[in-house]
């Protein structure tokens, strides 16, 4: 009974864990702009809450052999996850993220695109705070709904 | 709550890079410091960062940045003619520092603006921290 009441608050629920993960890479890669070498991460919003919701038809994406692009990659400047050899960084759950794709190269073969990445996290503090008014809503509903007042 | 980890990773971001201003104050200190009679005069120095895993998890989503190494510039010393001066040698010469004050400058605008960046990811973090503990209220 009470699986109707809330599921509209889960799948919030959800949205901002995958909002809060989204802005902790986007984090990294502002933390690591002057680094050499680093690649920036990012992740398909989209992939991810169907991933978390455990519904099919979405596809995150998957590791592929270097250099090749999958045609059904949905999101534009993100590329399919080539895993690094011997990277001490990734674990198994990293094949869920990809590589920007950068569009001025470096000299020192940083990925990061501090503009890009700026407007994404503003872009995604402004989605989380989103979600948190629909969470706060949905349960003001809810309890609206409970004291019958 | 994983944003926790955010002021992790932007926590090391500041902290190298006041170290990178560190090291650029210190070059431009000694733009012009003189070699002593054993030839060895200040060398410019400049930091190398690398990126560390951060927040105990290996999912690669927390990446914050150290300073791996602070290198000695290999360009060599400047040589000034300055015959007046008290270490000049034979030949009126005094070697001086090989810091270029415009690269100096250059890399300094840089770190600030990282700084910068890194606080604000931080302010936002924090922001949103407080306004997720204020749900339901």
């Amino acid at each position: 009974m009470f699986d109707k009441l809330t599921s509209g608050l889960a799948f919030q629920g959800q949205a901002l864990v995958a909002r809060a993960e989204r802005q902790r890479v986007i984090a990294s890669n502002i933390a690591n702009a002057d680094t050499p070498n680093y690649r920036a991460r990012d992740f398909d919003f989209k992939a991810a809450m169907a991933q978390a919701l455990g519904q099919t038809g979405y596809q995150v994406a998957r590791p592929v052999a270097p250099g090749t692009y999958q045609s059904d990659y949905r999101a534009t400047a993100h590329l399919p996850l080539n895993r690094i050899q011997g990277s001490q960084l990734l674990g198994e759950a990293d094949k869920e993220m990809g590589y920007t794709v950068q569009t001025q190269p470096a000299m020192d073969d940083n990925s990061v695109e501090l503009d890009r990445e700026r407007a994404n996290f503003v872009d995604n503090s402004v989605r989380y705070e989103a979600t948190l008014r629909f969470i706060n809503g949905g349960s003001k509903t809810i309890l609206t709904a409970i004291t019958g007042q | 709550m994983s944003m926790f980890s955010i002021f992790g990773v932007s926590g090391s971001a500041l902290g190298a890079q006041s170290q990178r201003l560190n090291v650029v104050a210190s070059n431009l200190a000694n733009v012009d410091a003189v070699a002593g009679p054993d030839g060895q005069g200040y060398r410019a120095r400049q930091v190398v960062f690398e990126t560390t895993p951060m927040g105990g998890d290996t999912t690669g989503a927390s990446n914050g940045v150290r300073v791996r190494d602070i290198l000695e510039s290999p360009e060599p010393l400047k040589r000034v003619h300055d015959p007046s001066h008290p270490l000049a040698d034979e030949f009126g010469y005094v070697l001086q520092s090989n810091v270029n004050p415009v690269e100096e400058m250059v890399n300094m605008i840089s770190a600030s603006r990282s700084y910068q960046n890194n606080v604000e990811v931080m302010n936002t973090a924090k922001t949103l921290l407080l306004k997720t503990l204020q749900i339901g209220q």
